[in-house]
């Protein structure tokens, strides 16, 4: 081996050199891309060095991948039921997808952004915005769990949200379809848009310890959309930039007639003067209907609550709140610069990416630098409060993030590619196309104070060749970046869930240590919780049947029920009496209308069950627990209405004696 | 330039083939029998004592009634509904006589530190083959551990 391995070797380095300069690109500097299977290779057993949450789209969830290998982690569910978890199904889920219109099951999850403390991120929490019904969902990164939504009344289309704060003071809610006021008659005609349609922006402050969202104000704005959104940081705390398109108030054909302005807007919102307002009583209560839901890890449970009033400032009567700059044409994205000097706003329609400075927009307010105003609101003179323009950056220009060499990056949507350029100088310095006509992208830490760089991932629209296909659906298309150098490097193709808007990446050590393994049986406050076996029963009140079962490999407790009728309300309260981290129990049940429950090594579920036939049903653990799973299974005996059969509940004691297990 | 470039991704997979085969030659050599002696055998493991953080563990002469007590709680949260009190065998062992098969360091090792056991001790090893399930951990903490094990020493009929 050792005398045949030195002339391979330096063969191999020979024949290697020249493969490089085989395939090294025209571009002077670049890498080749032979060694992208080597960046993007996580080792059989070794963790990815990032997280990266992903907006799961119209599938209404939220996905977790591992960086730099797009192997996806987790989906987790958060507006849309998933009868895989049994999230929406379960007793215990259930309340968390309420909303004033009644159960909603399912959304269009667009943005996720997570925690941010001192503008970088702290690795608590991930919000994520529900675009169809207003609301706004909190996950909690020790349990991977949906633990709160709330929703936004006033709005409609909550796009321009979950956009937070630097200390995570705020998070906000724009409404992209302005809507007539919740309390106002919406029984108007559509083409009274301009006298009756409102523009909603809302604040959800967020408690520092426990994360508890209210909503602290709503900011009454001029009807039209909101599109996107980003806070200040650094210089620019204290305030907010929203993106408004369809200044023109169309309420129809929008295709076209929200695209004639030369300029819409974008709105800069000074959050800190909203809160003296609000601290002076200048806010209005509005009678409104919305609901509260939260989710505890004590209980295992869910509460909803439906709240009935709001605070609104209108930005029209109480001054200094908003400010309208020009933003060329019909702009998307609108984002701020770790420094938070300079907001890109990008306008889908335009041939340039106006760059806009802080602290002219500082000193044209001072100076009252004013072209007219909207519905009350003062126009900030666009030469005003222009840094510069980058030009020709490409075409359809939407999202940007940065990354900490004092770059940007700008997703370009007709043109199909990314577009890197200097903060500074604003000069093109590269562009990699994509795989095909990308939307969102996002930077590792791209959004914060101060960026980690290294990976970029682009979120495409389309995918059509990507992957072997499958039939007329494919799945969304993502690609890995390699950032590292001067020249942006594609490394990785990977399909996605839903379809993927913005996204996060935080270094995997942020998070990965405070995860959950599971819960305390000991700290269980679930009312239907059973503490052991021995505590296992079953229980009728009135219809209402109530069995408290346990599951642990590889039998539940208990596994034969007689005695239930025809009408009855059957409640399945499962404890996983399991102590160790990776053990979940699954629970189904034949005929059940609702889905199976997955239920955590210390955590309680129920799965309510109305039994439509007289007759005897298999239930089991769903989830592949031991060598005995197979094993892990019951029988529940349905007799007819008004029958005597008594109420007995086991495992391995055979009731009824077997001498009148047949009498009647 | 095309040839030239499969004669270069050639010479990567003959290098690839080239490092791993060398990469097992590194070193000085090893008999094959004596490392799989090592791994087999075990030698660091005390069958006595089991694994885990119990090195020796105070049992009084009499019965602590009350940690016996505190043991039973336990039992019947994480406990009973894999083991019965008697000799008959459930989804595991019964528990009559356990405190004569083991020694006390023994039994708290395994019920604290099931996994690494099961793994490497061969008593467990032979009962795994019987019972099909390995013993979930339950977590317990030293306290549990130490309760459960005067329990088991009230059920072997320790007054």
């Amino acid at each position: 081996m050792k005398k045949l391995r030195s002339p391979i070797t330096g063969l191999m380095a020979i024949a290697l050199l020249f493969g490089m300069h085989a395939c090294k690109p025209k571009n002077a500097g670049n890498t080749v891309s032979s060694d992208a299977a080597g960046k993007v290779y996580v080792a059989p057993g070794k963790y990815d060095e990032f997280y990266n949450f992903v907006s799961g789209g119209f599938s209404g969830q939220m996905s977790v991948y591992g960086l730099p290998s797009g192997r996806l982690l987790r989906v987790i569910p958060v507006f849309a039921v998933d009868p895989e978890k049994g999230w929406g199904y379960s007793e215990e889920t259930k309340p968390m997808l309420n909303t004033s219109h009644g159960s909603v099951p399912w959304d269009d999850l667009h943005h996720v952004q997570l925690s941010k403390t001192n503008g970088e991120y702290d690795g608590r929490w991930l919000f994520g915005n529900a675009n169809n019904t207003p609301r706004v969902a909190r996950i909690d990164l020790k349990t991977f769990r949906t633990v709160e939504i709330i929703e936004l009344p006033n709005s409609g289309g909550n796009h321009s949200s979950p956009f937070i704060t630097e200390n995570t003071e705020y998070v906000v809610a724009g409404t992209r379809f302005s809507v007539p006021p919740d309390d106002k008659n919406g029984d108007v005609p559509i083409n009274t848009y301009k006298q009756n349609f409102k523009g909603t922006i809302s604040f959800i402050s967020v408690g520092k310890e426990d994360g508890k969202m209210e909503i602290a104000f709503q900011v009454q704005c001029p009807g039209f959309n909101f599109d996107l959104s980003r806070a200040g940081k650094g210089v620019s705390h204290g305030w907010f930039f929203f993106s408004c398109y369809n200044t023109e108030q169309a309420n129809t054909f929008l295709e076209q007639n929200s695209a004639k302005n030369d300029k819409d807007f974008i709105m800069a919102v000074n959050w800190k003067k909203a809160e003296e307002y609000l601290k002076a009583g200048k806010g209005r209560k509005q009678a409104v209907k919305y609901a509260h839901n939260v989710y505890s890890d004590k209980t295992h449970s869910a509460t909803s609550e439906i709240r009935t009033e709001v605070t609104v400032l209108d930005a029209k009567e109480l001054k200094d709140i908003c400010y309208f700059f020009p933003c060329p044409k019909s702009p998307h994205g609108c984002d701020v610069s770790p420094t938070g000097e300079y907001i890109v706003g990008s306008g889908k329609l335009a041939a340039l990416i106006p760059v806009f400075s802080f602290d002219k927009i500082q000193k044209a307010i001072a100076a009252k630098d004013y072209i007219g105003e909207f519905e009350g609101i003062p126009i900030l003179k666009y030469e005003s409060v222009l840094y510069g323009e980058v030009k020709k950056p490409g075409l359809g220009p939407l999202h940007t993030e940065f990354d900490n060499k004092g770059y940007a990056y700008t997703s370009m949507f007709v043109s199909s590619e990314v577009v890197k350029w200097n903060i500074k100088d604003l000069t093109v310095t590269d562009r990699v196309p994509t795989y095909y006509s990308v939307g969102h992208l996002t930077v590792a830490g791209g959004d914060t104070k101060t960026p980690y760089g290294k990976y970029l991932v682009a979120y495409n629209k389309i995918t059509k060749d990507r992957f072997l296909p499958t039939g007329p659906e494919l799945s969304q298309s993502a690609q890995l970046y390699d950032i590292s150098g001067d020249k942006m490097q594609m490394i990785l193709d990977y399909p996605t869930i839903g379809e993927p808007h913005y996204a996060q990446i935080i270094p995997a050590e942020m998070i990965r240590n405070n995860s959950v393994k599971f819960f305390k049986m000991e700290e269980n406050k679930n009312p239907y919780f059973s503490n052991g076996e021995g505590t296992t029963k079953v229980v009728r009140e009135g219809n209402k049947i109530h069995v408290y079962m346990t599951a642990i490999r590889s039998h539940l407790t208990p596994d034969n029920i007689e005695g239930i009728r025809m009408g009855d309300e059957v409640y399945f309260h499962i404890t996983n009496i399991e102590q160790d981290w990776d053990v979940p129990h699954g629970f189904a049940i034949k005929g059940a209308s609702t889905a199976e429950l997955l239920i955590m090594p210390g955590e309680t579920q129920s799965l309510k069950w109305n039994p439509d036939k007289v007759g005897t049903f298999p239930m089991y653990c769903t989830d592949f627990c031991s060598a005995l799973h197979q094993e892990m299974s019951g029988y529940i005996r349905v007799s007819p209405a008004g029958s005597n059969t008594p109420l007995l509940f086991s495992t391995n004691k055979n009731f009824p004696a077997s001498d009148s297990a047949d009498k009647k | 330039m095309k040839k030239l470039f499969i004669i270069g991704i050639i010479g990567c997979v003959v290098l690839a083939f080239t490092w791993s085969g060398c990469d097992s030659n590194k070193g000085t050599p090893v008999p094959a029998t004596e490392a799989k002696k090592t791994d087999g055998e075990n030698p660091s493991y005390d069958p006595h004592r089991g694994e885990g953080k119990f090195t020796k563990v105070e049992v009084g002469a009499s019965l602590d009634a009350a940690m016996a007590e505190a043991g039973y709680k336990v039992y019947g949260v994480k406990c009973s509904s894999c083991h019965k009190l008697s000799e008959e065998k459930l989804v595991g062992p019964g528990w009559k006589g356990v405190t004569d098969r083991h020694s006390p360091e023994w039994i708290m090792n395994f019920i604290t530190n099931p996994d690494a056991m099961i793994d490497k001790d061969p008593k467990v090893q032979a009962q795994l083959e019987i019972c099909l399930v390995r013993m979930p951990n339950q977590n317990l903490t030293d306290e549990d551990a130490r309760a459960i094990y005067e329990f088991q020493r009230k059920n072997d009929g320790v007054k």
